[in-house]
């Protein structure tokens, strides 16, 4: 039972994922994108990871994909984004990252032949994920950290007002 | 209890919430009549409480249109989204010490995700309407969600700290000898303005304010499909209502009557809370809601995490 879920839904997820590559338009493809995430979700989920299933869904789905919406929303480009992005769909853009996608995943499938089955881990409850992050894997954690601070203090930089400030000078 | 039981308990629950939240409907208008000095809906059976049927039969027989313009699937999708989200999120609320359809570890987190999956309802809804009032309305509905959804998941730590859990069952067993609206007085205010933002409610109702963008995100939209956009806004309100019972006023807890009784009590005084609010308060300008979020409230948050996390470290030491 819970190895056809599995399937199921690691069927939904490839469904999605290549209908989010083919689609022109850009808010059609952000929807399989978020369907494909909540499919990963629940493959988490059956896993034995309800944390990362979690997570998956508040961080990616919920937070991430809406500000991906938020500058389709912003960009507004309508009819002719869709007739470029259409253009760019077609033909012989696909053979080199066709070729080197096939060659990823011969080798993934290589590999799978002597993995153990899908859903034979057990459950991980969320205190046991918290008490190896901060435990084994502190410095991860920290360097993780640091990483996004930069990332912050970047974009600040970028979002100052520069007219404002040589007004003033003046 | 037995998978058909929980089926079936399931099934109660979506009606109850449907039904509650139509009831809502009504209730709120009487109830801001009785705060405003005016009677409100009163005309159609007892109280007016048929006002409820005369609504829907007006909604369902509107024509049911989509605007030649917009982009049909996602349209019609978008409605039909934040519904679903909360009627999910309803399935790890507890009402009672043997009443609940998931007992799962990651309840509260469960919780956190289908609410930010309500998001795109509306975003979807504005973005395909291809009008610029909508367009408007969805924008400022992204980023004050994204927001307010920062510390509204930071602001529920302190009760997770305290319990040591995210299983909400847990969370209100932890409760016996203080509700955590006491410890977690600072949580408890975070989390009520997150609340209201989420569900986009009067004060906080900016991505479909009328005074300047029509109707925000659902201009385009009429009839059921209207209906669908107000049913999830009041099912949003009713599970944030249940969501601060189970966390911070013990859920089911409660001295004499039965567990169950307890749980609706609570939850209706809230509700009677968030109409006064909307009666009360007016509605701030939009770079002054953000400038609350991120200035005030996420501080704010932290400093509650910060406390919360040093005196549970200093009693586990003592």
């Amino acid at each position: 039972m819970m190895e056809m879920l599995f399937y199921l839904a690691a069927l939904v997820a490839l469904l999605a994922t290549v209908l989010a590559l083919t689609r022109a338009n850009a808010a059609h493809a952000l929807i399989y994108l978020i369907v494909s995430l909540l499919a990963v979700a629940v493959l988490f989920f059956l896993m034995g990871a309800p944390f990362a299933a979690a997570l998956e869904i508040v961080i990616y789905a919920g937070a991430i994909m809406v500000l991906f919406v938020f500058v389709i929303m912003m960009l507004n480009v309508g009819e002719e984004g869709v007739a470029r992005e259409r253009e760019w769909l077609g033909g012989r853009n696909w053979i080199v990252p066709g070729i080197l996608s096939a060659l990823l995943l011969l080798e993934l499938l290589l590999a799978l032949r002597h993995a153990p089955a899908a859903t034979s881990g057990t459950a991980v409850a969320p205190k046991a994920i918290g008490l190896t992050l901060f435990g084994p894997y502190v410095l991860a954690v920290e360097i993780a950290s640091m990483l996004l601070l930069s990332g912050l203090v970047g974009a600040y930089h970028l979002g100052r007002r520069f007219i404002v400030r040589r007004e003033r000078k003046r | 209890m037995s998978e058909l039981d929980t089926i079936g308990f399931g099934l109660v629950i979506i009606a109850a919430a449907v039904g509650g939240a139509a009831i809502l409907t009504w209730f709120e208008r009487r109830l801001l009549g009785v705060w405003q000095d005016r009677y409100g809906p009163n005309r159609l059976g007892p109280f007016g409480v048929l006002q409820v049927a005369a609504d829907m039969i007006k909604l369902l027989t509107k024509h049911d249109w989509v605007p030649p313009f917009a982009d049909r699937a996602v349209f019609v999708f978008a409605p039909t989204a934040i519904v679903v989200a909360m009627l999910l999120g309803f399935a790890v609320v507890p009402f009672g010490p043997d009443l609940y359809i998931l007992d799962i570890n990651i309840g509260l987190l469960f919780f956190l995700g289908m609410t930010s999956l309500a998001v795109y309802s509306v975003l979807l809804g504005g973005l395909a309407s291809n009008n610029k009032y909508a367009l408007l309305g969805g924008l400022r509905s992204a980023a004050q969600m994204v927001s307010y959804e920062v510390f509204m998941g930071l602001s529920l730590m302190g009760v997770v700290m305290l319990t040591g859990s995210f299983n909400l069952r847990a969370i209100v067993e932890a409760q016996r000898d203080l509700w955590y609206c006491i410890p977690q007085c600072l949580g408890l205010f975070t989390f009520l303005i997150a609340g209201i933002a989420e569900s986009h409610r009067l004060p906080f109702d900016l991505p479909e304010a009328e005074h300047e963008l029509t109707a925000g995100f659902h201009t385009e939209y009429g009839g059921m499909k209207f209906a669908m956009f107000m049913l999830g806004e009041y099912l949003g309100l009713l599970l944030i209502s249940c969501m601060i019972t189970t966390l911070f006023f013990g859920g089911w807890l409660g001295p004499w009557l039965p567990p169950i009784v307890w749980f609706c009590l609570k939850v209706f005084v809230l509700i009677c809370f968030f109409i006064l609010l909307r009666a009360a308060i007016p509605r701030p300008r939009y770079d002054q809601l953000m400038a609350l979020g991120w200035k005030v409230m996420l501080p704010l948050t932290l400093l509650n995490l910060l406390a919360t996390g040093a005196i549970a470290l200093l009693l586990e030491g003592a």
